[in-house]
This record gives C-alpha cells, structure tokens and sequence, in this order.
C-alpha cells in the first residue's frame, strides 16, 4: 500500500527502514521513526476509534501525550495492551494495533446509537436514569453501562515482560527537553551540578525541531543535537528519552516511568519493558512546555478536526501531511506556522483568523506568499460524519457574537489553533499555588512549596529569547547556591520570528436553528450543552460540575479541555476564570502501566519467601507446603493418594501414640540480655517473672496498653542475665518492635538488649509418649529423665558433637520437647532425630496435625488470640498477677472487660459427633429465630479430635463459662448448614495436663 | 515519600520507617493509682492536630531506634528530629 500522505523528503524518520504493521486487520507500511498515528496519517487513515459516550466516529486531535482521541489495543510480542496512545507508541516491526470502544468494527459501530438518542444522554445521565427502579442496578444497568463505556481490554494472561525500579539522587531534575530544559540542563551541567533530563518523546529538542529558529547561528534543531551530544558526554549529567516525569510528591520525590523496550517489536533480553525512577532532587526544574488548546465550534470532533501544531508536528517530523485541503482555524499567529509549512510542501491551506487586522512577521509571511487568509472568520461547523469533508464558515462580527452568511468550503481536514496553555501539572502537584495569567489566558505556576521553578512556555514564556536567557540564568543560580561553583556560559544569538498578541475568543456561537454539538471534552464527550445543564441544574463548585459531567476526568485528564471547560463556567456564571479556580492536578501526569508501577514486585517477590533449613528434607519428603506469614511451612506429608484430612489425622495419630517431630523454625525468637531483664519481662507479661531460676522457662502472655492480648509464648531463663523469647510465627517483628518501644521510650533506665534471632536458630518439638525414650538417645550424655528435665525445664545438650538446646515445653499437650540449634546445624539435627526416631515409629508431622493436637487440648492460639480477645476470654485469667503493674494491666479493670456475661473460649462438640463445623460459623441458641438471629459468639478453629474420633472446635461465647452443658446451633449461612451441638469445656483432652508433666 | 532525617543514620526514604503517634504522650508510671479518665487519655484519646506536631517513628529497616519527628501533618514539612532520649523542647 502506498503511503500518499507521506512527504518525501522532510521528516527525521528512517527512510531506509520499511516497517508493515497492522491496524483493524489490514497491513501497512511506515518507517522507523514513525508513531503508530504518524504511519496511519501517512496511509491517510483518520477513523480511529468510536467516542466513549455517543460512540461517534473519533480520529487524531494531537501529537502526543495530550491525544484524547486516539486510543487503541495494542498486540505486542505476544502481549496485549489496553488504552495505548497511537499518537505515543513508536512504530515497530509487526506492530498490530485494533480499535476500542466499538463494537462490532469501527466503521460499523451498534453503540452509535446513543449518538442519535444523544438528546436523552445529557449531563448526570447515568446518575438520573439509572436510578430507578433500584432493583435493576446490579442485574441490568451496571452491566450494559460496563459494557457500553469500556475502553480496552485488559490481558487476564501472565505478563511475562519485566519492569523495574530504580532509586536515583540528584542536584537538578529538569522534566522536558526543549528549548528551556536543554538551556538550563546546559548550563547546571557545565557548573558541576548532578543532572537529569527526562523527556517524554523519544526526540530530544521539543518545539526546536519544529520551529524556524536560530541559536548561535545554527538551526533550532541543530543547536539541540549539540547541546544533547555534549550532555550525554558529561559524566555528572544523565540524558533519558522515552521517560516521563509523571508524579511530583512529598520531599522533592519525583516519579518517571521510562519506557524501555516499548518502542521495540521484542525486549531484548535481561531488559526490562519499563523502568520505573524514583528520584530525590535537590532542585527540580519544570520544563515541560505548553498544549495548544482548541477552539470550540459544531461537530468539533469528526475525524480531521485537529491541534494546528499536531499537523506541523505531523509534517516536519513524520513527513507526513494530515490532508491536502486544510483548512486552518486559528485565534493567533501559531496557526500560521502551519499555514506556511503546508504552502512550503506545495499544498494550499486557507486560513480563517478570528481577528480582524493582525500584524505580525509571521502573518506578513504568510501574505506574501500568497495564502488565502480570511479575517474575521470562524468555522461553525465541520461537516463530514467519518471524516471532514467540508466545513460551515461565517464572518463573525467585532463583538464575536453574530455570525454572517454560512458558506460551505471543501476542506479535508481543519487544523485548529486556540492559543496555547502551559502544562503545571507538575508543579501544581508539588503544591504551587497557581495563578491567572490574563495575558495567555491560562494558569501559571505560582508560589513554590518544594524546591521547584518552572521555565518556559509551562511558566507562560511563549519567546524563545526569554526562554534561554531565564533558563540559563535559573539552572546557573541554582545550581552555584548547590555545588559552589560560578561558571557561566556566554548566551547565544537568538533569532525568531516576532508575533503579536492572540484573541481571546475560544467558542464559536452556535447559528440560529441548528444545535451542533459543541465538544470540550473529547475523550468523555462533554459539550457545551452537559455544562450548561450541570449549571442550570445549580452546581457551582468547579469541583462539582467536573465530576457531574465527567469534564476532564477521561484518560487524558482534560489537556485539552480543562481551559475550555473553565471559560464556559465563567461566562455563564460571569465571573472571571481565577475566580471559578480549576481542578486539582493529580498525579500520574499520564497513565502508567500497573506492571510499572508493581515492578518485580510479581506474585512470590512481593514478599521475601522464608525456608526453614530443614525445607529441603520436607520437599523431599512429599511435604505440601502453605503459607504463614512469610514462611512456607509443612502442612501435611503426603503418604500415597492422602488427602490433607486423612494424612493430619495419621500425623496426629502418631503423635499421640508414639512419637512426632515438627518444625518450629519459624516461631519468633528474641535473645533478652542484661541486669534488668527479669525487670522487663514481669512489666511485659501478665504473669510474675522475678522468681524464675536459671534453667527454667515460663509460659507468658503480653498485652496491648487496651488489654488485648498482643501475644503468647514461652520465655526461658538460659543464665543469670540472659533470657530466650519466642514468640508466635505471626506476631514476631511486633513484640520486638514493641519491647524496643518500652526500653527505648518508655523505661530507658532498664538496662537491657533485645535482638531477633529467629532465623539464627533451627527449632524441632519432638512430642508423644515416646518423646523421651528418643531423646535419651539422641543425647545419651545428658540425663532427661522426669527428674533431670522437669516440666518446664531446660539444659543444653550434645547431638552427636552438635550444641543444641533442649526445652521440655508442650503445644501439643503431650510429653513433648523443643530441640534449638544453630540453623547451619538444622538439617543435621532433623535427619538425626528421623533416623534414630525410626525405632519409636517416628513421624514428621505438618501444622495441620499441630492444629489439630493444640484445638483438642484447648491451647490457644492466633485464631483466639485475635487482636479483639482479654486473657479472661482465652481462659487465661489465672496468668494475670494481681500483685504487680504490667503492660495493660489498667484497661482490665473497663466495665467491659469485667462484665458477668463476658465472652469466653469454650469447646463444641456435635450432637451426631459427625458433622465438621466450619470455621468462623455462629452459635445461635434457635435456629429458626427470625434473622437476624442474635449471635452469642462464633467458632474460632476447628479440628477432628484424634482422640475421640469426632469433629471439636473451639469457640468464643458469650456468658462461656456458665454455657458448658447447653445446647445450641452452629450456623453457618454461607454453607447452608446447621449443626446442633453441645457446649464443652475447653479442655478437651487430658483436661488437667498430666501427659506434659508425665 | 518523606525523606525523614534519622538523628544515628541521617536523611532516610519514608520506607525504611513505621509510624508510631503522638510522641508527647507520657505513659502513666507503673503501680500509680490513677483515674479512668487519666488511662483513657493515655489510651485512646489524641488530638488530630493540623498543623506541627511531634510524633514518633521507629527506624525500623535502619538501626531501629525510635526517633521524635516535628513534622507539619498538612504539608509534611519536617522541622526537626531528635533521638528517643532527647526532650522536645
């Protein structure tokens, strides 16, 4: 196919490089270089998408990051993507690219529609119509409005592309690379400061490379790629195209997502697609130029209507001509420059200037060379439903309120230049408080509340001259007050052409009898009529009427529309602008891709993954692994075709019969030392801890200042001044947070350490009758016996040659010991203990088993100890001293906590002794109560009972200690079930703890 | 994100610190008899102050000191930092 939009010898594309692409299915051709938008202009394709609410035929509006329009699914690598800007993704090899938001093709789209009904889609449509009947929401509004606005879609697949992060610091960050970010990059660069300079496109030089300018005697273009091939060169200066300052935060913390390997048909490989930057700068510097703004005028939107400096961006840097009829709109002299470069190029354009009798170098230019300029002149409107194919012109009287007699004129496309406003998205995110500027009528920035300037056209400089010399003079001040440093660079001769100043007329009325829609918003369609409506209807607040007709919340975040929008307000409220005030900019500038954004981050590497040593021992042994915390732990050792329930219970099973081994690895520890430690812990535990002696550990539960209990476990008194803490899986990092919290703030004058040693130590409990047979062996030198390791005792020990640490502590409620050792010793200790384990029938056994032996005994744990439970709810009360203060200790004394009806932890058991009860269901006292069914209090954790062979769970009831004996329902709604059940004590098995003291 | 001046470590990113409140909040002494209305201040009641306030972070990902913070919770500007066992003056 042949490109006949396509210039041939202007452009800085890659001639000698051919690409095909596809779009909607049919094959093209382009170059290197080229935007998908500029090769589909260069094949004279417009028709791009359909519009979100009336579905109307959409084309290209811009260049660049302020298309509204132009937004379509992009097939790359095996990878699709949705909302992809045609006007910013480069072309590549094989690039395939399809339309959104039409349905079933673009040409032929059902949901336009609405464009005829458009009557009935006025603004707050959604919020009237869907209203009523309340009931059709969910089934029928919600889904047909999902349906009808989406844009594109998202892959569900695995995204297999790579996106980074990167953390950076620098003196200066200067977002944009035109004329005043390479002025003031220059110039910081050569006084020693630290540089970034991010620009967006993948061309440096900005508005340079398409202006007729002259810097120290060279062209606009060339004195850019000088300046950038001597930055590049700096060693203190980082020059990234394709990269984009889109979030300015706290602290000077700037955010840019560089685009890697977008621009390629594959990544390379150990590249990443994205690269995320954070960046601290000392001194940010604002260089991000202006968007031209567009007149408003009927059927504004067809296919062809588009920014005046798109079609220069279009022709000087693609080559590529957006129609060979245009017609150019235009309110001051930019519209010109057009003008001129289409006559250069041997096209005829006419022009209409809403002005009357402008003078300038620029439009004495254009006389001469003998364009059709029409003074005075407006287009009503553009006609053509695919594609501009003429437009309505008229004269518009000295007031801009009467039209003269319309006239059609053939015309291809209409290139429309309102003037231009500065883009203070960033500095207007950094918390400038930005003004009016009545000459450029827009926004400026205003006073900085970060260390940032903004320089050139984003400040309102439209002269080239102006914006070097302040650029230079900016990035020199600040970046002497930084580095120290006074070298000043001589300031080029600057030649430009002079213009003069521009209308301020922005809308065009409409002509009696006809109502056109009048477009603000292109991306939401939002014209004209929706504000009127919004203020008819009494909204005022900028804010509101935004958010009632969707003005500037589309992808684009109203660039192109946001001035337009607040000229209408203020005419019709009649006021000036700065007194309706805009919108607040939010970050991202642009969108960012949520691969980006989440980085490596993705599925396993968003958190660090924990294995205890011994994890390669349980892989090998068929261990079914889950997640606690950050652990992966066994949950169960698979034996032939076992399910999860029929291999715990084994588990159980044998530890209650014989002997079993778990891993306890990943409980929480914390080495205690000093003289005060004792002292710390009888303030942090409930219960006393001076007496302890030496050789002896406790069981220990802290609260919360609230009287919550924050968390359980053992503690053990190694020597005089040192003491082992463990703490639960969970609540690890917490305590010690917490304990480094009291001694730091709260009592400085204790003089203790705490340190985590968590991962220091290797843990294995060894639990069963036949516990102690086996550890005799394992450490034959050492007298375990009932007498030489007590309850509660400990000692340390030798394992075949390796120091270990023997604790005769109990969570299973059986005879059971905990053996420590230094994790590089961990697999060692493991193997030893299954293989001289052999004998008394050993067994590993998962947390599923350990649940089940902990539920039946009536131990507490996470799913009790809930962050909402006191120790009397957990049958605890007995740890708590009433002789000393503790953490807490206060708040138990509340009203609630005392009441007589207080909620308690008590055991339920089924009537059938078949039926499982779910975890989390309700106990009610009558199933058929009318709902809601009063709940008194629900089940915590639930297991089958080894012991007795029927399902136990453990609840927290209401009134729990005067409960045991009743019967009551376990409901649970979301499984449809009802189970009668009798309440138990806690205790379940072995009520009165002989087995730990045996 | 804040870049928060650690008095041991010097200026850190946001991320290597969690957030821990009111730092001009005195715990009651151990063992002292005091009203519910004294414990219920200490618990629960804080001023959701606009404007400068000292509050406390630890230095959690760094040397794990806790630190007082003046920090404006409109605009985030930090004034000072000082170390656990320094007054706020």
């Amino acid at each position: 196919m042949i490109q006949s939009f396509r210039l041939e010898n202007v452009g800085l594309i890659n001639r000698n490089k051919k690409l095909s692409f596809k779009f909607n299915g049919k094959t093209y051709y382009g170059y290197e270089g080229d935007t998908l938008a500029s090769a589909l202009l260069a094949n004279g394709v417009h028709l791009i998408g359909r519009s979100f609410k009336y579905h109307r035929p959409r084309g290209f509006f811009g260049a660049g990051v302020d298309e509204p329009y132009a937004i379509v699914q992009l097939y790359r690598n095996g990878e699709t993507e949705p909302n992809i800007k045609a006007t910013e993704q480069e072309l590549f090899e094989g690039l395939v690219a399809t339309s959104v938001n039409c349905w079933p093709s673009v040409k032929f789209d059902v949901g336009a529609i609405n464009n005829f009904l458009k009557i009935f889609l006025p603004a707050g449509f959604y919020y009237k119509t869907f209203m009523w009947p309340k009931s059709f929401w969910y089934k029928i509004y919600e889904p047909f409005i999902r349906k009808a606005a989406g844009l594109g879609v998202a892959s569900i697949k695995h995204d297999k592309e790579r996106y980074e992060h990167k953390y950076e610091y620098c003196d200066l960050l200067i977002a944009g690379s035109g004329p005043s970010g390479l002025a003031s990059a220059y110039a910081a660069a050569k006084n020693g400061a630290r540089v970034i300079l991010a620009e967006d496109k993948s061309r440096f030089g900005g508005t340079l490379l398409t202006s007729d300018v002259n810097i120290g005697n060279k062209s606009g273009k060339e004195w850019a790629e000088g300046v950038i091939a001597e930055l590049k060169e700096m060693p203190n200066v980082t020059v990234k195209n394709r990269s984009q300052v889109f979030g300015y935060y706290d602290h000077n913390m700037l955010v840019m997502s560089e685009r890697v390997s977008d621009h390629l048909a594959t990544t390379k490989k150990f590249h990443p697609k994205q690269r995320l930057w954070y960046i601290r700068a000392k001194e940010v510097l604002i260089s991000a130029g202006s968007i031209e703004r567009p007149i408003v005028f009927g059927n504004n939107d067809t296919p062809g209507v588009m920014l005046s400096s798109a079609a220069k961006e279009y022709l000087r840097i693609y080559g590529v001509l957006v129609g060979k009829k245009p017609l150019i709109f235009t309110n001051n002299d930019s519209g010109y420059e057009t003008a001129i470069d289409f006559k250069k190029n041997g096209i005829d354009p006419i022009i209409l200037d809403t002005r009357k009798d402008p003078q300038s170098e620029i439009v004495e230019e254009a006389k001469e060379l003998g364009i059709n300029i029409k003074f005075s002149y407006v287009v009503v409107a553009a006609k053509g439903y695919k594609k501009v194919k003429s437009a309505d012109i008229a004269k518009i009287s000295d007031n801009k309120e009467d039209l003269g007699v319309i006239e059609n004129i053939n015309c291809d496309c209409i290139c429309v230049s309102g003037f231009w406003t500065p883009t203070i998205h960033l500095a207007s995110q950094s918390g400038n408080k930005t003004k009016f500027n009545e000459n450029i009528d827009a926004f400026v920035p205003g006073i900085s509340k970060q260390n940032e300037t903004t320089l050139g056209a984003a400040n309102g400089v439209y002269t080239l001259n102006e914006t070097l010399k302040s650029s230079f003079e900016t990035a020199h001040a600040l970046s002497k007050k930084i580095t120290n440093n006074d070298n000043k660079i001589s300031f080029p001769n600057v030649v430009e052409k002079k213009s003069t100043t521009h209308d301020k007329f922005w809308c065009v009325p409409l002509p009696k009898g006809k109502n056109y829609k009048r477009f603000l918003d292109f991306q939401n369609d939002v014209a004209v009529s929706d504000i009127e409506i919004a203020l008819k209807e009494g909204y005022r607040s900028i804010e509101h009427v935004k958010r009632y007709t969707t003005l500037g919340m589309a992808t684009d975040q109203g660039k192109t529309s946001n001035l337009n929008g607040l000229q209408l307000v203020s005419k019709i409220e009649n006021k000036v602008v700065p007194a309706v005030g805009h919108t607040t900019f939010r970050p991202p500038y642009n969108p960012v891709s949520i691969g980006a954004i989440v980085g490596r981050e993705v599925g396993k590497h968003s958190k660090p993954t924990r294995k205890s040593p011994m994890h390669n021992w349980h892989e090998k042994n068929n261990a079914v692994f889950v997640d606690a915390g950050v652990w992966l732990r066994p949950r169960y050792y698979k034996k032939g075709d076992e399910n999860l329930f029929e291999a715990s219970k084994r588990e159980a099973k044998n530890v209650r019969t014989n002997v079993g081994v778990c891993d306890v690895t990943t409980l929480g520890k914390i080495d205690i030392k000093g003289p005060d430690a004792g002292e710390l812990l009888n303030r942090v535990y409930t219960n006393a801890w001076l007496k302890l002696p030496v050789g002896k550990a406790r069981y220990g539960v802290m609260l919360r200042e609230d009287g919550i209990v924050m968390d359980d476990g053992t503690t053990t008194r190694i020597s005089e001044n040192h003491y082992h803490m463990t703490t639960t899986t969970a609540q690890a990092a917490n305590v010690l947070s917490h304990l480094e919290y009291y001694l730091q703030l709260v009592w400085p004058e204790l003089n203790v350490n705490v340190v985590s040693t968590t991962e220091q130590w290797a843990g294995a409990a060894i639990a069963g009758p036949k516990s102690r047979d086996l550890l005799q062996k394992l450490f034959p030198n050492s007298d375990v016996s009932k007498e030489g390791l007590p309850f509660m005792g400990y000692m340390e020990g030798d394992l075949f040659g390796v120091k270990a640490r023997i604790f005769r502590i109990s969570f299973s409620g059986e005879l059971a010991y905990e053996v420590n050792v230094e994790s590089d010793n961990g697999n060692f200790m493991w193997e030893k203990i299954i293989e001289v384990g052999q004998a008394f029938k050993i067994q590993p056994y998962g947390t599923e088993a350990l649940s089940t032996l902990r539920i039946e005994m009536g131990h507490v744990a996470g799913s009790e100890l809930d962050g909402r439970t006191i120790p009397y709810d957990n049958s605890l009360e007995g740890l708590v001293s009433k002789k000393k203060d503790f953490i807490g200790k206060r708040s138990l004394t509340k009203e609630a906590f005392t009441a007589e009806d207080r909620q308690k932890v008590v055991g339920v058991v089924p009537l059938d002794k078949k039926t499982s009860i779910p975890e989390g269901s309700h106990l009610v006292k009558d199933s058929n109560a009318p709902l809601p069914n009063p709940k008194l209090g629900y089940i915590s954790a639930s297991c089958w009972s080894v012991e007795y062979d029927n399902p136990f769970s453990l609840a927290i009831l209401k009134d729990g200690k005067n409960m045991i004996g009743k019967k009551l329902f376990v409901m649970s709604p979301l499984k449809n079930k009802v189970i009668p059940v009798e309440i138990v004590s806690s205790h379940y098995v072995d009520p009165k703890g002989e087995r730990v003291r045996s | 994100m804040l870049h928060i001046k650690c008095p041991h470590c010097g200026m850190r990113s946001q991320n290597e610190f969690s957030y821990g409140g009111d730092a001009t909040i005195k715990r009651p002494e151990l063992n002292k008899d005091i009203s519910d209305q004294e414990w219920n201040n200490f618990v629960y009641n804080r001023k959701s102050l606009r404007g400068k306030h000292w509050e406390l972070w630890q230095h959690l990902s760094g040397c794990r000191q806790w630190i007082k913070v003046e920090r404006d919770t409109a605009t985030h500007e930090i004034f000072n930092t000082l170390k656990a066992n320094e007054d706020i003056s």
